[in-house]
C-alpha cells in the first residue's frame, strides 16, 4: 500500500555513544523498506547530506551536558512535530548522569590538562527535562524491535506497543530460569522495564537495569532482598548507579543506600 | 487386553522401551530435564536426558538443584515451569491480516501442531489442566488449547516426596494421581531393584502399556506405592486451610494487610507466570512496516501490570495492594463463582518463584485477623 505521505525523519546526537543510532543503521533489512516510507532528512551518522527542517520526527540521542546542547535542544524541538528520545541518556541522562552525585569541576582539574578548554554543565540531564517528548525508548542501547514498532506506529498513526512491565514478564514468557531465585544472583529485573527480551538472564547473568525503572518499581523491597543475597551497601549503591544512574527512582535507591552508609 | 485400572511393573531399563513406544506413535515426548539451574519441561529423546539422581530444594524465594544419593529419575517436585507453556503457549499467533484491491482478508493460524506426551506429570498439574480447561473451554472454547489438549497424552509420576512449598493436601488436589491420566508411573527405589508401577488410566494407556508386554504388578509393589504416597501427604511443606477462603477473601477487600504485603510486592509479574492456572493474556497487532500485513499475536499478560487495567490514559488497579489482592482474591474466591473450582491447587510455584518470597499460606492467615473490619486506616487504594 501506498501511505499517502512520506515523513521526513531526523536522527540527532547529544551526549551520548551513538550506540542508539547504530540501532537504526542495525535494522540492515527493513532500514531499505524503511527508507520506502520515510525520508531519512538528517542523520549525520548515516550519511553527510542533511535536508532542512521542519522534520515530521525527530529521534534524539543522548543527554544535555553544556548549555550549547541546553540551546540546541530548544531548536530541535522547534522544528520537529514529534519528538522521539532514543535510549538510556535522552530518557534519563545515560552514565554521564553519575556527574550529578559528584564534583564536576573536581573532574575537570583532575582529568584534563587544560581544564580551562573543558565547558560543561554540573548535570546531565535527560530532554524531557528541557523540552516536551512525545515518546521515549528506553534501554542502553536502545531495541531495534522497539525502534521499528515505534516507526511503524508513526507511520500508521497508532499508538506503540511498548510495555512497562517488568523484565520478569519477558523472562518467563522466553522460559529463562530466574537467575535471582535459583541461583542467587542478584537482578534488577524485577524492577526493570521490559523491552530487552530479557537478555542478559537467558546468559546466566542478572539484569542490571539498562532499561530504567517499571511502571511501579519497589526499589526498597527490592533492595532488602539484594542484602539478602550478599549484596552490600557498597555494592547495591553501585548497581543503581550505572546507565540509568538519573531516573528518579533508581537516584532515590542509590542515595538510599549512600545514607545508609555504602561508599560513594 | 489392558484396561484402566490394570497395573504393572516397569523397569528401570524399560523405560526406554516406553519412550521408544511413544515416539514411533509420533508423540513429541516432553519432560523434566535439567536445563539452566533447574528441572524443566523440555523434549527428550532417550531417557538418559531424564534427570536421573538430581532432586530441589525449595524454599519462598529460593530455587536450587541438587544430587541425591540415588539415582531417581522423578526425585524431585515441580519446577519454575508448568505444562501450561504448552496448552496455553506465551505467544500464540491467532491470525494474520493481508490488504486486498477490496480490503483485506484474514487468514486463521493452523490450530494443528505436534502431538505432546507429557511424562512426569503430577497430580496438581492435572488438577492444573482441568482448571484450564474450564478456562479455555466452554461456549468460548480457545481452538488451540483444545486441540493442543485433547491430542497431548499424560503420563503422570506419583509424587515420591513433598516439597518444601507444597500444599496439595490443602487443596485436594493432590499428591496421588487418581483421575485425568493416560499412564501413570510410581518410582520404587529398592535398592538395585529400580523399578516403577505402571498404572493404565485410559485406553490409549492401555494401548501403549500392552504393547510393552510388561508383567502385572505383585500386591507388595502396589502397597509400596500407596505407602509412598501416604508418606508425601503427610510430608507437606506448608499447609492451607480452605474451609473459609470464599467468604475471607471476599470480606476482606479492606483489610490493612493488603497494604503490608504491597510493601514487599514486586509487582514483577512472577507468581502469575510461574502458576500452571492462571490464563491472563492480552493481544497485539504486529504490522509489517509496509503496511500490507498484520499478524494478531497473543501473549501472557499478567494482571500485576498497570496495562492489564489500562482504560484510556490511565489504570483501575494503580497500587500495588490492589494488584495483590485482585490476584489473591481471584485465584482463591472469585475463582470459585467463576470457574466452580478454587484457581490453586497448592503446587508452590508462587512462593518459590517469587523473588522476595512472598507465600500465600503465609499471608492468607493473618487476613482472618480482623477480617471485615472497616478499617480506616491502611486501606488498599485502587
Amino acid at each position: 500500500m501506498a501511505r499517502k505521505t512520506r515523513p521526513r525523519i531526523a536522527v540527532w546526537k547529544f551526549a551520548s555513544c551513538d550506540g542508539c543510532q547504530l540501532s537504526l543503521l542495525d535494522c540492515e533489512e527493513e532500514l531499505l523498506t524503511l527508507t520506502e516510507f520515510v525520508e531519512i532528512a538528517n542523520f549525520r551518522e548515516a550519511t553527510s547530506t542533511v535536508l532542512e527542517g521542519p522534520y515530521d520526527i525527530s529521534l534524539v540521542e543522548g543527554s544535555v551536558t553544556t548549555l550549547e546542547d541546553a540551546r540546541r535542544i530548544q531548536e530541535v524541538r522547534a522544528q520537529s512535530r514529534l519528538l522521539v528520545t532514543i535510549g538510556a541518556c535522552a530518557t534519563a541522562g545515560g552514565i554521564q548522569a553519575l556527574r550529578n552525585f559528584g564534583n564536576v569541576e573536581e573532574f575537570r582539574r583532575a582529568v584534563y590538562a587544560r581544564p580551562e578548554y573543558i565547558s560543561t554543565l554540573s548535570t546531565s540531564t535527560p530532554i524531557a527535562d528541557h523540552v516536551p517528548v512525545d515518546l521515549e525508548l528506553r534501554g542502553c542501547p536502545i531495541n531495534k524491535r522497539q525502534l521499528l514498532e515505534v516507526l511503524s506506529a508513526l507511520l500508521d498513526g497508532r499508538a506503540p506497543n511498548l510495555p512497562t512491565e517488568s523484565v520478569c514478564a519477558e523472562c518467563k514468557r522466553r522460559g529463562n530460569v530466574c537467575v535471582m531465585v535459583a541461583r542467587g544472583t542478584p537482578c534488577l529485573g524485577p524492577v526493570t522495564q521490559s523491552g530487552c527480551g530479557a537478555i542478559c538472564p537467558a546468559y546466566d547473568r542478572g539484569c542490571y537495569g539498562c532499561f530504567g525503572p517499571t511502571e511501579t518499581p519497589n526499589l526498597p523491597s527490592l533492595v532488602a532482598r539484594l542484602g539478602e543475597l550478599g549484596m552490600d551497601r557498597g555494592q547495591r549503591l553501585r548497581v543503581f548507579r550505572t546507565y540509568n544512574a538519573g531516573s528518579p527512582p533508581f537516584r532515590a535507591a542509590s542515595e538510599a543506600a549512600h545514607e545508609a552508609g555504602g561508599a560513594p | 487386553m489392558s484396561a484402566e485400572g490394570d497395573r504393572y511393573v516397569l523397569s528401570r531399563k524399560d523405560v526406554s522401551r516406553l519412550l521408544e513406544q511413544l515416539h514411533q506413535r509420533g508423540y513429541t515426548v516432553l519432560a523434566p530435564r535439567v536445563h539452566e539451574a533447574a528441572l524443566v519441561y523440555g523434549e527428550i529423546r532417550s531417557v538418559e536426558e531424564l534427570p536421573s539422581g538430581w532432586t530441589d530444594r525449595q524454599e519462598g524465594g529460593t530455587y536450587r538443584l541438587e544430587r541425591r544419593s540415588d539415582d531417581a529419575l522423578f526425585g524431585y517436585n515441580v519446577g519454575p515451569d508448568s505444562w501450561k507453556k504448552y496448552l496455553f503457549p506465551a505467544h500464540e499467533k491467532l491470525w494474520t491480516a493481508r490488504r486486498t484491491a477490496e480490503g483485506f482478508e484474514v487468514e486463521e493460524s493452523r490450530k494443528t501442531g505436534p502431538r505432546y506426551a507429557f511424562l512426569g506429570v503430577r497430580a496438581c498439574e492435572i488438577a492444573a489442566m482441568h482448571i484450564q480447561d474450564r478456562v479455555f473451554g466452554g461456549p468460548y472454547a480457545d481452538p488451540g488449547y483444545q486441540a493442543r489438549r485433547t491430542g497431548a497424552l499424560i503420563i503422570a509420576v506419583q509424587c515420591g516426596q513433598a516439597g518444601n512449598t507444597c500444599f496439595c493436601v490443602s487443596m485436594k488436589t493432590g499428591p496421588r494421581v487418581t483421575q485425568g491420566f493416560d499412564l501413570s508411573l510410581t518410582e520404587l527405589l529398592d535398592g538395585n531393584d529400580h523399578r516403577f508401577l505402571l498404572e493404565v488410566g485410559s485406553e490409549r494407556g492401555a494401548e501403549i502399556a500392552e504393547s510393552l508386554h510388561l508383567p502385572v504388578a505383585p500386591p507388595k509393589d502396589v502397597r509400596a506405592a500407596g505407602e509412598l504416597l501416604d508418606r508425601t501427604a503427610a510430608a507437606m511443606g506448608r499447609t492451607l486451610r480452605t474451609d473459609d477462603l470464599h467468604e475471607l477473601l471476599l470480606g476482606s477487600p479492606e483489610h490493612p494487610h493488603w497494604e503490608e504485603i504491597a510493601q514487599r510486592c514486586l509487582s514483577c509479574t512472577n507468581c502469575t507466570l510461574a502458576c500452571p492456572t492462571c490464563f491472563c493474556s492480552t493481544t497485539e497487532e504486529v504490522p509489517e512496516l509496509d503496511g500490507t500485513k498484520v499478524e494478531r499475536w497473543r501473549r501472557w499478560d499478567s494482571c500485576f501490570t498497570l496495562g492489564f487495567t489500562q482504560l484510556g490514559k490511565s489504570s483501575v488497579r494503580r497500587s500495588g495492594a490492589s494488584r495483590y489482592r485482585q490476584w489473591l482474591t481471584h485465584k482463591l474466591a472469585s475463582w470459585q463463582d467463576q470457574f466452580g473450582s478454587s484457581g490453586c491447587v497448592g503446587c508452590g510455584r508462587c512462593i518459590t518463584w517469587c523473588p522476595v518470597g512472598i507465600d500465600l499460606t503465609v499471608e492468607v492467615p493473618v487476613l482472618r485477623t480482623g477480617a471485615r473490619s472497616k478499617s480506616s486506616e491502611g486501606t488498599a487504594k485502587p
